[in-house]
């Protein structure tokens, strides 16, 4: 008897941390979604009420389109960029590997200090920045407080952080493709882009599929750099979905209201989890 | 030919270096420059008389110790509950047929996609409720455990053979025996992953701090820099670089440590 109950015990504080931090506060946030509540007085049922609110809210309609503006440039360059500095840098070499570590750093440094540093670099007055492009005849630039170009600056800032995970992700698919075809294809003679087109593009489609997913689902919980950088603005042209949920949440205290927008969330990364699900089981068929 | 190839892959191997390194070199040299040098256009590259009172500067203008001690708590202590709550939970994933296992490692699995950016609201009131708001536990229980540290300490476990297992047991080895003599020292090379990755991710963490936290009492290192340059009017780009390095530098070390590890660490997690 006692050896029957001995595997319960064994992940009894697992099951009670996954239920009490991640599978209750979800059906709370459901059931708080159907209802007003500012954290004072009584919850109070209201239907779709919220959700009805939500589809002519222009502020969170707003945040929507500018989060999936930032997660297709932010998805493409990541992936696009990473690619190709990986094909650049595949060659197992001492120089190769230390100019890969130096692309990953930022990755490992919180996105505080990242956040704080181009604050610094993208100063309008002082900055870095504006210091270098005046080498190319450009005039200096409002980086992060001007509507039109804020938002491509967050972009910058997460695309230098984070390029450096997608480099390395390919490398190691990369290096996982047998020698034997290269050296057929250099028997071939064929050319080096056809030779990426042909070959090492099928090869590593699973990664290239795999980590865009992935990429994806981290871009939708844009959040840090907005917060400490622009704060939304300005003219919510940097506000995204989870900056909505935060500030509604947290600082106004529409807790149903905010629930309802996080329920939105659930629903897009869901999905984006089931395709992931779908992609890695076939990940581990290739290899 | 051959010259403007290479000599093409070495300029672009000097600008990768570049737009990834130099910033934090620019992070540096700004933290030691006065408050007027900083301030001046063109900027200067290193600064002319190296200003290290900053770092005190930087210091004193926050609770800085306090925040540091709470950074180094809720790090460690996240560490040592995930290493316990991953190895006993994976020990009875990988040992044991039970029921309703295949349930609770669904759950496991589901755990590791649910995003504290969906949960931290409905926590923040679930702990308001318990009154515990600005206390350290709220940042630590919550990653009490590691879904994918079950996951890979789950697979190194099954790859230990039977018999080694039942030679013990028929040595009269108590459950706790096996885990401790034969298990644990298999489990080694995970948990050192493991630990590196959890270093890594609750370090740096600024989300959950900030939106469980509404004074500096449980304030992490990240959370309370920010928080204090914001309340300043941020101009001061010397102290707050200052302050940045400070932040970047038990990483930096790390880094500089265990590079491969980590890499290869981050490669074999595919990122989370």
């Amino acid at each position: 008897m006692k050896r029957k109950l001995f595997p319960y015990f064994l992940v009894l504080p697992t099951m009670i941390v996954i239920i009490l931090f991640n599978v209750y506060p979800i059906l709370r946030m459901l059931y708080q979604s159907f209802h007003q509540w500012n954290m004072i007085n009584d919850m109070q049922f209201i239907g779709f009420d919220n959700f009805i609110k939500l589809a002519s809210d222009k502020v969170f309609l707003q945040s929507l389109g500018n989060t999936f503006y930032f997660v297709f440039w932010n998805v493409l360059l990541c992936t696009g960029l990473g690619l190709l500095l990986a094909v650049f840098l595949q060659k197992n070499t001492r120089f190769n590997r230390f100019l890969q570590s130096i692309s990953f750093f930022p990755y490992v440094v919180s996105l505080a200090s990242v956040s704080l540093l181009w604050s610094w670099i993208m100063n309008k007055d002082y900055g870095l920045l504006n210091y270098v492009i005046s080498f190319f005849g450009i005039t200096s630039q409002d980086w992060l407080g001007s509507p039109g170009l804020a938002m491509n600056s967050i972009i910058l800032i997460s695309v230098w952080k984070s390029v450096g995970f997608n480099v390395l992700i390919f490398i190691s698919a990369l290096q996982r493709i047998p020698k034997y075809i290269y050296e057929a294809a250099i028997l071939d003679n064929s050319g080096s882009f056809q030779f990426f087109r042909k070959i090492t593009l099928p090869m590593i489609s699973p990664t290239l599929f795999f980590i865009t997913i992935i990429n994806i689902i981290n871009s939708f919980k844009i959040f840090e750099t907005v917060q400490i950088l622009t704060r939304g603005g300005p003219l919510n042209s940097t506000r995204t979905i989870v900056y909505e949920i935060y500030e509604e949440g947290t600082l106004f205290f529409n807790v149903g209201y905010a629930s309802a927008m996080g329920v939105v969330l659930l629903v897009i990364l869901a999905i984006l989890t089931i395709i992931y699900f779908k992609t890695q089981s076939k990940r581990v068929q290739y290899q | 030919m051959k010259i403007v190839k290479k000599s093409s892959h070495l300029i672009l191997s000097l600008f990768i270096f570049i737009v990834f390194f130099f910033p934090f070199l620019w992070m540096f040299s700004s933290s030691l420059k006065t408050l007027g040098e900083t301030l001046q256009f063109p900027p200067t590259l290193f600064p002319e008389d190296w200003q290290w009172l900053n770092y005190v500067d930087a210091i004193q203008s926050m609770p800085f110790w306090n925040f540091l001690t709470n950074s180094l708590i809720v790090t460690l202590t996240t560490i040592i509950l995930q290493f316990i709550t991953t190895i006993t939970a994976a020990y009875a994933f990988a040992r044991y047929r039970f029921v309703g296992e295949k349930v609770m490692f669904g759950l496991v699995m589901v755990s590791m996609m649910v995003p504290g950016q969906l949960t931290f609201l409905t926590i923040f009131v679930m702990f308001a409720e318990w009154e515990i708001i600005n206390t350290l536990p709220t940042l630590i229980l919550p990653f009490a455990i590691s879904a994918f540290g079950i996951f890979m300490l789950r697979q190194t476990f099954r790859s230990i053979p039977n018999e080694i297992i039942e030679a013990a047991k028929l040595d009269n080895a108590t459950e706790f025996t096996v885990i401790r003599k034969v298990m644990l020292p298999m489990a080694i090379p995970t948990l050192v992953t493991l630990g590196l990755l959890t270093f890594i991710g609750t370090w740096n963490e600024y989300f959950w701090p900030l939106v469980l936290t509404t004074n500096n009492d449980a304030r992490t290192l990240p959370v309370g820099i920010v928080a204090m340059i914001n309340a300043e009017d941020g101009t001061n780009y010397h102290t707050m670089m200052a302050s940045n390095v400070l932040l970047v530098i038990p990483i930096l070390i790390i880094y500089l440590f265990a590079q491969r590890h980590i890499i290869k660490a981050f490669t074999y997690s595919g990122g989370r």
